[in-house]
Formats: structure tokens, C-alpha cells, sequence
């Protein structure tokens, strides 16, 4: 079959690409639109470093076709951050050391503002649950989880 | 990959005439989470993908406890979970669904994709045998229905024909004093395989005894299994039932062996999950009406 062509929005902009039918839409972000944000650490939902919100719904990239984007609205890690501005999120990540190498921390940070989104007031558990699809290898969670707990009292203006 | 095709149907009927007309290897899309993890592994080489997720009414959740729920087949975890009424009606059959995968999972993972990839473990398969759960399938010799436990004959396999597909799934309407649960040992916390699990509906009358039960188990045998259920009927879950209980949860496993469980284990925490989850039902239907 030959390529479809694909109109889309990407972090509020208008987006149009051809895509194959097999090619994920993390393919299509990162190889045709350039996103390269959103990572590939395992190609199967399994970690998380793909994330992206669609629609208001937290999904793994990797696991959306590219041929089903139209018509959807996508948010990557290219989307949260305001022109120069960091998102709170971020700036509490960076302030927490709640990155090493910074491989899963796109995906992280685009599952903390799902969660935020919906649950301005996580418990530690929640925020656990919720980022159980977000595996890291570098920093054993702790400063993650506690950045998450200081941008959301940042973000409730606490 | 070689030729992979792609289309995504608007209407029931269409989808039927592609899937029915299909030469090669075909697969149906819901919310892809099993299906593209098994095309990038190689696992499935379909020559055609009909995504459902564009026929009206597929993703949707209709209805309440008086009248029974229908489901769209391609509805995901997360809107089940946000759904008040389906939460508060199938308690069951909605924490089950919600142990698939991670958060990110549930925003695509379907009740249709669960139940047809036919996997052994499959979380919410149980859970809604236990309800009395049926489908909606659509088809070239038109729609029928069918009991949710006679879709699965085996590990990967389904009793659909040819150009069939699930468009719906329907809860019945709840009855007075009845209520579900599910329970699933995993290794880790979260992002597991089931290595048992358990569903459960229990009907109470006003003395708090057991009048009707269904007990269903995951992960200890090809496909799901009923448990018989009489040792606790006629009972307020003692001891004693409990006891028998754990035995029937037993005897009806035949599970495999391998790096989450052996046999042993599977077999002896089925036992376990059964007395548990039997006791949340009843806990839960004597709170009810």
C-alpha cells in the first residue's frame, strides 16, 4: 500500500505527513515531523519514554499508528514548555535532580502533567500508580516522585 | 515489514464486507496495545489492519445498573474507570481492567482487544464471565450474541468466523444484593503478566447467605476456568466454605510452569485469591441493596 496521507495537530499546530501503515506514530513524530523529544527506550508500552497526550489522554506513541493521527490532537514534551518559558513540572524537575541521563525524562514529564491535569492534589501513591508506565534507570524514582509532589503544590499555587 | 494495509471502516456494515473479503491475514484494531507489540515483534505478520475505532458508537459506555451497560468494543480502560455509574454498579469488572498495563495502556487498552488477543491471562475476561457478561458481534450472516466465556477456545484462538468482529459488550442489569470483584497476583507491583487471577460474583439474600455465585480464574489453565461454586452457596463464607473454596479454586487449575509461577505456586495462590476475592464480593453485596 502506498503512504496515507496524514492531517494532524502537534502542540497546537497544524501538522500534515504521509505515513505507512506499520509506522508508529513515535516514528512519524520523530523521524518525518522532527519531534524528537519523545524517545524510543523499548518499542513495545512498556516504558514509557514515548508518552504523549492525545486528546487529553495519556498514551505511548509507540503503540499509536500514524495512520490513525487524523484528526487528533497531540501533545509531545515539545508542547509543554511555553516558547521559552519551562512548565513547572520541568523547572521542579531540573531542581530536584529528577534527571541523569534525561533519556525517560520527556516521557516523564509529559505523564506528570496528565496527572496533574486531572489530580491537582496527588497522594505519593497515586503519583506512583500513575507513573508506572515511566521506568528509569538512572535515579531510583525518589527525586522524581518528589519533584512531581513540588511542582503540583507549585502549580496549586501553595 | 512487507505490504502491511491499513483502513479504518465507518460503519459496521463495512467493516464486515473488508473483513469478510479479506485474502490474507487479518487483524482488527481496537486500541492496539497487544496487537502492534505483536507486529514489531514479528509474532503477527497481518497483510490487513481494520482499525474499529472510527464505526459510531464503538467507543462509548450507554446505560446504568437498573438497565445493564452496553459497551462499545473499543472503548478503553480509562473511560470505564471514569465512568461513575460502571464503577459503582461492576466495581469488579472495572478494577480489572484497570490492572492492564500502565496509565498509558489504559488510555487505549480495549475490553474487545483483551478478550479476542484470547490471552490465557487476560485480566478483565474473568471479571466479566463472572457478571454474566455477553458480546455483540457483528458478521456476514448478520449480528449475534454470545456469552463473553465462549469467545476464547484457546491460547491466541477465538470461536469467531470469518468477517466477524465484537462491536458491543453488555453488563445485564444488576441484581438486589450482587456484587463483583477481581484480585490478580503479579511478581511486581504494577506492568505484570497475571500469574492468577481471580473474578468473582456473588448473590446474597436478606440473612446475608450466599444464594448464587460465579467464581472464574485467569492464568492457571489454557483458557479461563469456572470454579465450582457450590461448596459456598447456601453459606456466609465461613470458615469451612472458605476452606472448601480453596480446594475448588484447586482442582480446576492446570497451569504452566515458568519464570512467574510454577505450577505449585500458580495452583496454591489460586486457592488464596479465590477466598479473597469471594470475600470482597460478599463484603460488598451485603452493603448493597
Amino acid at each position: 500500500m502506498s503512504k496515507i496521507h496524514v492531517s494532524t495537530t502537534v502542540n497546537g499546530e497544524a501538522a500534515e505527513f504521509l505515513a505507512e501503515p506499520q509506522e508508529s506514530l513515535l516514528d512519524a513524530l520523530r523521524n518525518t515531523l522532527n519531534l524528537t523529544g519523545s524517545k524510543e527506550g523499548c518499542g513495545s508500552g512498556d516504558c514509557g519514554a514515548c508518552s504523549v497526550i492525545i486528546d487529553g489522554r495519556l498514551v505511548c506513541s509507540c503503540l499509536v499508528l500514524a495512520v490513525e493521527a487524523g484528526g487528533m490532537a497531540i501533545t509531545t514534551i515539545e508542547g509543554i514548555a511555553e516558547g521559552e518559558k519551562l512548565h513547572p513540572i520541568q523547572q521542579k524537575f531540573l531542581e530536584n535532580a529528577a534527571l541523569q541521563c534525561g533519556f525517560c525524562t520527556p516521557g516523564f514529564i509529559v505523564a506528570t502533567k496528565a496527572l496533574l491535569d486531572v489530580n491537582p492534589d496527588p497522594t505519593e501513591t497515586e503519583i506512583r500508580y500513575w507513573l508506572a508506565g515511566n521506568l528509569c534507570r538512572c535515579t531510583g524514582y525518589d527525586k522524581i516522585v518528589r519533584a512531581v509532589q513540588d511542582a503540583a503544590a507549585e502549580m496549586r499555587g501553595s | 515489514m512487507p505490504s502491511l494495509n491499513y483502513v479504518a471502516p465507518t460503519t459496521v456494515s463495512d467493516a464486515v464486507k473488508i473483513l469478510a473479503a479479506a485474502s490474507g491475514p487479518t487483524r482488527v484494531m481496537s486500541g492496539g496495545t497487544d496487537l502492534l507489540v505483536q507486529l514489531r515483534s514479528g509474532r503477527l505478520k497481518p497483510e490487513l489492519i481494520v482499525d474499529t475505532k472510527k464505526i459510531p458508537g464503538i467507543i462509548g459506555i450507554s446505560g446504568s445498573a437498573a438497565e445493564g451497560f452496553t459497551i462499545g468494543a473499543a472503548t478503553s480502560g480509562a473511560l470505564l474507570s471514569e465512568h461513575a455509574g460502571l464503577v459503582a454498579a461492576y466495581p469488579g469488572v472495572v478494577e480489572a481492567t484497570n490492572l492492564i498495563g500502565s496509565t498509558q495502556i489504559q488510555g487505549r487498552a480495549s475490553l474487545a482487544g483483551n478478550l479476542c488477543n484470547a490471552s490465557p491471562a487476560a485480566d478483565s475476561v474473568p471479571a466479566v464471565i463472572v457478571v454474566g457478561g455477553t458480546v455483540t458481534i457483528a458478521g456476514p450472516a448478520g449480528p449475534r450474541t454470545a456469552p463473553v466465556e465462549s469467545i476464547v477456545t484457546g491460547p491466541g484462538r477465538t470461536s469467531l468466523a470469518k468477517g466477524e468482529f465484537i462491536v458491543s459488550f453488555h453488563l445485564p442489569a444488576l441484581k438486589a444484593k450482587t456484587a463483583d470483584a477481581y484480585l490478580r497476583f503479579i511478581p511486581r507491583t504494577e506492568m505484570d503478566i497475571a500469574v492468577v487471577g481471580c473474578g468473582v460474583s456473588v448473590t446474597l439474600d436478606d440473612s446475608g447467605v450466599i444464594t448464587a455465585a460465579k467464581i472464574s480464574l485467569g492464568a492457571v489453565a489454557p483458557t479461563q476456568v469456572m470454579v465450582d461454586a457450590s461448596c459456598i452457596i447456601g453459606t456466609k463464607l465461613d470458615d469451612a466454605a472458605l476452606a472448601k473454596l480453596d480446594a475448588a479454586a484447586r482442582a480446576v487449575c492446570n497451569p504452566i510452569d515458568d519464570k512467574r509461577g510454577t505450577i505449585e505456586f500458580r495452583t496454591k495462590v489460586a486457592g488464596v485469591l479465590a477466598r479473597r476475592t469471594a470475600a470482597i464480593a460478599v463484603a460488598r453485596a451485603q452493603a448493597r441493596a
